[in-house]
């Protein structure tokens, strides 16, 4: 297991988020190793995407605190978390639509955590496209790509500042049987590479094939927490999915 | 779409390519090429002309920040009169050039402070205080010469030829377009176009989108400023009701959208028509003007959503027919930049093989 | 005392002009800045028909309320509707009818001009005193107030006890949901706008009882409800009527205390204020 060794890339300790009477995340407390993979799944409504957005900085914790490195991010405004090296994909796919593919990619490589600029940006982009599986695209508009290819240029668009930590939000919905194939071989490319990933999903065979380490939600708390073989087999967690009378 | 930006950001840095140089020249001559209208027109051609030239400048620093933020911005006026009585009121105190410098300071400073008050929320909050801005800067300058004072207006006592306004508002104009051509090949201009895609996404690859779009609207409002203390020694007399007279406000809008909002030129082909449409209103028909105002905005928005630019592009690119894989899918806004792109890529790899 | 009392009179009108905003923008969607024209047309329709008739004013709402709702009915299937048909997304629907509200805007100021004149217009009605608690005020002002209390409760009743009131209260929280229970968004975001603007007309009536307006004043009271839905909360009826007391003692306050040309100086402040500390309205609750 990598995580014993190497250094603690994030925390989050007692985090919760209230939405007036709803509480959508509560008390959540996990760990994230450098270089580690973390899945975090659960029922639908269950929170994960709120813990993304806690952790991106879309959204401020009601309470609870998340560190980077050992700094404090918690609560520092979206734009600043991203500055630190967090990126991140969305779950509906977003594109730039004025703006070409190229342009794209080099959006997410100008003002975040790596700053780069004139021919640099422009040589990093066209190595993130062709590390993708887009050499070819570059000039084209994005209204012109299929969904998997626009979920590429986003996946180039989040890694194009050298983010320290990737959120990938459901990057693997919506695609069909061979694009998920195209999609898993992708992130597993990143994870050799060597980058730290937190990935929420459905896909479970992604998920058993992609992370080190999984966390359950359900309503808002952590349920379960282990490698994948684990969890998936843990009693509270089939009985989260699929109702009492199954477990 | 709003894509003002003439070169890609990946492709920008501090390199002028050829295809720049070549519009920069072109750019200068034309400049240099108006220059020679006072010389040769006089009257009522000469006074046209500096209105011509001077909604110019209104409309291309209306652009800068509404054209890629997509934020209707209806407070020239405002701008335009603190530059007007800035000037004015200083006009016994400091020489002329230091009042122009400091009209830009006061327009820059209001525009910061509402700028920092509404562009952090939605985009409606930031139009709708927009509107009412000159009416709440005369509101408040009437009363404040009612307290301090007892006149109701300022006389500005400069002698400037016709020609000299003329000039001055030419220069103003070139710099705004430098200033543009400038913007839109920087980061801050790259940020602008990516927060007019969606703003989700540019918080996320880490814009502070709340600084750029306070420090675009205080270049933008500015220059407005400027023109105000250009023009206050023409028009002599300074009062509150004349100098922040919110129609200025609309016909800027007005122009600037019939040219087109997704070009840095756009607003010239705008202002060129309409101002000669304008004059043609103003003395046919004098008590319909603001009626024949609303009309020209309705039809604008229903008829030419995308203004004169649009209407170019889109004949340019039926003329040229079919112009490759990459050209049949372009999308109508986009199709200057993704061509500009091109080229500059295409001719880079030539460079570099 | 002065000041409070008459401030609550005319936040009481002005929260009728402010109900019809809300209307348009919280149900319908469409920020309509030619909203203030339609409340100056009402203002003439009553000043037209009291000249007629030396009747009282209030009649003239049984008049104007129907053409108000008819013209604002139109409006909405004429011009607005090919704008929601073509926009790609609620922020280019929002530029797009901004600019055409605002094109109409000046269409009604060039029409009022032409039939009215561009000259300032008021009448006297009603305008010997009345005391409360031994002060005088206009009696006028008094009856504004109730007419406008009235309707109010009238139009508060129909929206939380009535199933069209309820439908629109559905569209105002979510659009998509409410096609979902099979309510008719498209129509009844055309009658929440149609509705709107005859409350407006409604408020221009009232208001015309006192206050002196020309043809083209209607942009400050365009602003004026502006700034109380976005005081109140944007789809809060509750908050609008708290808002536009709030506005009403601000400007009457300014008004007495300052000078009566700061007025809309001082609405300007309080919308300062509102956005630099609760952007999302006094009662509306945060969202993520």
């Amino acid at each position: 297991m990598p995580e014993v060794a190497a250094a603690e890339a994030l925390s989050v300790a007692g985090l919760s988020k209230r939405f007036g009477g709803l509480v959508a995340v509560d008390n959540m407390s996990f760990a994230l190793a450098e270089k580690e993979v973390l899945g975090l799944i659960g029922p639908n409504g269950s929170g994960k995407t709120t813990v993304m957005n806690l952790i991106s900085g879309a959204a401020k914790p009601s309470s609870g605190e998340i560190r980077l490195y050992g700094e404090s991010i918690t609560g520092i405004g979206a734009s600043k978390v991203a500055n630190k090296g967090v990126a991140r994909t969305f779950q509906l796919v977003r594109m730039l639509p004025g703006l070409t593919v190229l342009e794209n990619v080099t959006a997410g490589g100008v003002f975040g955590h790596a700053r780069r600029w004139g021919k640099e940006l422009e040589d990093h982009a066209r190595a993130l496209l062709r590390r993708v599986g887009l050499p070819d695209a570059a000039g084209a508009a994005v209204s012109a790509l299929t969904y998997i290819d626009q979920k590429r240029v986003e996946l180039a668009r989040a890694l194009a500042s050298d983010p320290r930590i990737l959120l990938l939000d459901e990057w693997l919905a919506g695609l069909n049987p061979t694009e998920l194939k195209i999609g898993i071989a992708l992130i597993e490319q990143l994870r050799a590479d060597g980058c730290t990933i937190v990935i929420v999903e459905h896909v479970m065979h992604a998920i058993r094939s992609l992370c080190d380490r999984c966390i359950v939600m359900n309503s808002g708390i952590k349920i379960a927490e282990g490698t994948p073989a684990e969890v998936l087999a843990d009693h509270g967690v089939i009985r989260a999915y699929l109702g009492e009378a199954d477990a | 779409m709003s894509t003002m930006a003439k070169t890609s950001a990946g492709g920008a840095g501090l390199r002028i390519t050829a295809r720049e140089a070549r519009n920069l020249l072109a750019g200068a001559l034309i400049v240099v090429a108006a220059g020679f209208v006072p010389l040769l027109f006089s009257g009522y051609v000469l006074q046209v002309a500096i209105s011509i030239v001077m909604y110019t400048a209104f409309a291309t620093s209306w652009l800068l920040f509404s054209g890629p933020t997509n934020y209707i911005a209806l407070s020239t006026a405002a701008f335009f009169g603190i530059g007007m009585y800035v000037t004015a009121a200083g006009i016994d105190l400091a020489p002329y050039p230091v009042l122009i410098l400091a009209s830009g300071v006061a327009g820059a400073l209001l525009a910061a402070v509402m700028g920092l008050a509404t562009l952090r929320v939605s985009g409606v909050y930031f139009v709708i205080f927009s509107l009412g801005l000159a009416e709440l800067v005369r509101q408040i300058m009437t009363w404040g010469q009612h307290v301090f004072g007892t006149m109701s207006g300022l006389y500005v006592t400069i002698d400037r030829s016709e020609p000299m306004y003329y000039w001055q508002l030419l220069l103003l104009a070139a710099v705004i377009f430098l200033v543009g051509w400038w913007i839109g090949r920087s980061r801050l201009g790259f940020a602008l176009r990516i927060i007019g895609n969606d703003e989700v996404v540019a918080v996320h690859c880490g814009i502070n989108t709340a600084r750029a779009k306070v420090i675009l609207f205080v270049i933008s409002s500015t220059f407005a400023s400027i023109v105000g203390a250009l023009v206050a020694p023409r028009w002599g007399y300074v009062e509150p009701v004349v100098a922040f007279n919110p129609s200025l406000s609309f016909q800027v809008v007005i122009m600037a959208l019939l040219g087109g909002t997704h070009r840095l030129w756009g607003p010239l082909l705008g202002v060129i028509p309409f101002t000669l449409l304008w004059e043609l209103i103003s003395i046919e028909f004098p008590d319909q003007t603001t009626l024949l105002l609303g009309v020209c905005f309705l039809l604008i928005v229903y008829v030419i959503p995308n203004g004169i630019t649009g209407l170019v592009e889109d004949a340019l690119s039926r003329r040229a027919g079919h112009g490759g894989p990459v050209g049949d899918t372009l999308s109508r806004g986009a199709h200057g930049v993704i061509g500009s792109v091109r080229t500059l890529l295409q001719g880079r790899k030539r460079h570099n093989a | 005392m002065d000041i409070v009392i008459i401030g609550l009179l005319l936040g009481g009108t002005y929260a009728l002009m402010a109900m019809g905003l809300q209307l348009q923008y919280g149900v319908a969607r469409i920020m309509n800045l030619a909203n203030g024209e339609m409340l100056i047309a009402g203002a003439f329709g009553a000043f037209w028909f009291y000249l007629g008739t030396k009747a009282s004013p209030l009649l003239a709402l049984l008049f104007v309320i129907p053409l108000a709702f008819a013209l604002n009915w139109a409006i909405y299937r004429v011009l607005i509707l090919p704008l929601v048909r073509r926009a790609k997304s609620q922020g280019k629907l929002e530029v797009d009818s901004i600019l055409a509200t605002f094109g109409l805007s000046f269409i009604f100021i060039g029409i009022m001009v032409a039939v009215f004149g561009a000259q300032y217009t008021d009448y006297a009605y009603l305008s010997e005193p009345i005391f409360i608690f031994g002060e005088r005020y206009g009696l006028n002002r008094v009856v504004a107030f109730l007419a406008s209390a009235a309707l109010c409760t009238g139009l508060y009743v129909w929206l939380h006890k009535t199933r069209a009131g309820l439908a629109l209260r559905a569209v105002s929280v979510n659009p998509s949901a409410a096609g979902l229970v099979s309510i008719n968004v498209a129509r009844t975001s055309a009658f929440a706008f149609a509705l709107g603007g005859a409350v407006t007309a409604a408020g221009g009536v009232l208001l015309s009882m006192y206050l002196t307006f020309d043809a083209s004043y209607g942009v400050v009271f365009t602003l004026k409800a502006l700034i109380i839905v976005i005081l109140g909360g944007v789809g809060d009826i509750r908050g609008t009527i708290v808002a536009a007391f709030i506005l009403g003692l601000a400007e009457t306050a300014v008004a007495t205390l300052i000078d009566p040309g700061l007025t809309l100086a001082a609405a300007y402040i309080l919308f300062m204020i509102v956005l630099l500390v609760r952007p999302e309205g006094l009662f509306g609750r945060r969202t993520a």
